[in-house]
């Protein structure tokens, strides 16, 4: 089932005005927010496709941007979003992408440190309705929805690193929902994405932290509320 | 969810004597692990920010960032005031206010996808309007909000629910759907009569492209959220008059897939065809 629950045919609650263009927008920028673990101070933003052709129309800048600042789809800073980055010191550059994608609504995230350090990319894909799948992280080929909490892991490739993971979940008494493992080569760097039921339990991330092989460890969580509300 | 057509919806609020949008709740709390409670605040949330909209659109200023659209919903209410109109005050307020919400999404303003953002007029439009009409309660409507969602879940799952990849009739014509068989439970019809409404209601609007002007969420979308949101009542009352969708609902669903499945490129939220290639549509997009 592409859509699994009611929410994600009534909502979401979202600024206008295309949930496609709009709200989708701001969850791939969301993700690559929570992935990257903080604020970024670089963002380099290439749409492919329909976003490439009509993002500026439909605050598609606007909206990604938002997400990387933590905005959820509904708050009200979205339309100034490119002023509050200026502010808050992200710099954001825009580019239209070329070659065939798999979706009409792509984006393709490089988010870095100033000097370009620290450099994560993301790929997401706005699938209707609001909703969003997360295709590509720092070259791995993976796929989640943002719907649940969200462990992505960073690994060498290695025996007993799945076993170890699930078992991680396991002890927290904590439900895989979805998951998908990529590589780039065998031994080499991999990923693991989880997608969990409920919370991401501080022990999971403990046991995965002393994990032999880790690379990284990082959350995507899109129901938690945003940081600054109050500033609303 | 325990089903996945229209059909088996049915069966299962029959055979557990349930209307669709209690036995929505029940089956989206078993999903979520999170209580039926919790889920049914989460929706009465939802349609607060409808009715918000619904406000917002027929009392300030809704021009788009574009300057193309704005304040339609005004001047539909502002005659209605001055002239009877054609089609009488019940639906001449429901297209009003379906208007008013399309056209604070299109000033950016805060809506609920409904199922889309570019189809969010028809179901606040239907529901408002007519939670006023009929004296219902917001508990009432978050019930009918749930039926909505059962409907939408499964058109979203058989066929589309996005103009890129169905065409407007799969934006449109799925909030028409959700709308006309949620009024129809809202009225106190069956779960049977609702699905009736749903296949009634997506009848007419098969082979409907999506050719935004421009590419924004604006002309033609606007105004078919309003027509939109006329058709969900005629939809509604056929069904409750005991009209039948003689090609089952869930064919027709199937339908719109083949139809938006083969539906070329151009037609497809592109802004490559349609009225957004016309000589004006061209104009526009030149000037923006």
């Amino acid at each position: 089932m592409r859509f699994k629950d009611v929410f994600s045919i009534i909502g979401p609650v979202m600024v206008g005005p295309s949930s496609s263009h709009t709200a989708g927008a701001a969850r791939i920028g969301r993700s690559a927010r929570h992935l990257y673990g903080k604020q970024p101070e670089k963002a380099v933003i290439i749409f492919y496709g329909s976003f490439a052709a009509t993002y500026q129309g439909h605050g598609t800048d606007r909206a990604i941007v938002g997400g990387l600042l933590d905005y959820d789809t509904d708050d009200s800073r979205i339309p100034m979003a490119l002023d509050y980055a200026k502010q808050s010191g992200l710099e954001v550059s825009f580019e239209e992408g070329r070659g065939i994608v798999r979706h009409p609504n792509t984006a393709k995230l490089i988010l870095s440190d100033r000097d370009g350090g620290s450099e994560l990319t993301m790929t997401g894909i706005s699938i209707g309705g609001g909703n969003i799948e997360i295709i590509e992280i720092n070259g791995f080929n993976i796929k989640m929805t943002g719907i649940y909490p969200t462990l992505v892991i960073q690994h060498y490739d290695s025996p007993g690193v799945l076993a170890y993971v699930t078992q991680a979940l396991s002890l927290e008494g904590t439900n895989i929902a979805h998951m998908s493992v990529d590589r780039k080569n065998r031994s080499g760097n991999a990923i693991t994405v989880v997608e969990i039921d409920g919370e991401i339990k501080e022990g999971i991330l403990e046991r995965i932290a002393q994990m032999d092989a880790l690379i990284s460890v990082g959350i995507i969580d899109l129901s938690q509320e945003t940081q600054t509300e109050e500033q609303k | 969810m325990n089903f996945s057509t229209l059909n088996e919806l049915a069966a299962l609020c029959e055979a557990k004597n349930m209307t669709i949008g209690q036995l929505m709740l029940e089956e989206q709390s078993r999903e979520s692990g999170r209580t039926p409670e919790a889920e049914f605040a989460t929706m009465a949330q939802y349609y607060e920010v409808m009715k918000e909209a619904v406000h917002k659109g027929l009392n300030e200023d809704t021009t788009s960032p574009s300057g193309l659209t704005g304040l339609d919903a005004q001047r539909v209410v502002n005659y209605g005031k001055q002239s009877e109109m054609n089609l009488g005050g019940a639906a001449g307020e429901v297209m009003a206010y379906a208007l008013a919400v399309s056209e604070v999404n299109a000033s950016m303003g805060r809506i609920v996808a409904t199922p889309t953002a570019g189809s969010c007029g028809v179901i606040p439009g239907v529901f408002v309007s007519s939670q006023r009409r009929f004296s219902w309660t917001d508990e009432h409507m978050v019930y009918g909000l749930f039926a909505a969602g059962a409907i939408g879940y499964v058109i979203a799952n058989n066929s589309f629910i996005s103009g890129a990849e169905g065409g407007c009739q799969a934006e449109i014509g799925s909030a028409i759907g959700m709308a006309a068989g949620a009024l129809v439970e809202l009225r106190g019809g069956t779960a049977a009569q609702a699905v009736h409404a749903v296949g009634l209601a997506l009848k007419n609007t098969l082979g409907l492209i999506c050719d935004p002007v421009a590419g924004l969420v604006e002309v033609p979308c606007i105004v078919r959220n309003g027509f939109g949101a006329v058709t969900a009542l005629a939809a509604a009352d056929m069904a409750l008059a005991g009209v039948r969708s003689v090609i089952p609902s869930d064919e027709v669903i199937q339908v719109m897939m083949e139809v938006g499945s083969s539906m070329p490129e151009k037609h497809r939220e592109t802004a490559k065809g349609g009225l957004a290639q016309t000589p004006t549509g061209r104009k526009i997009m030149q000037e923006l």
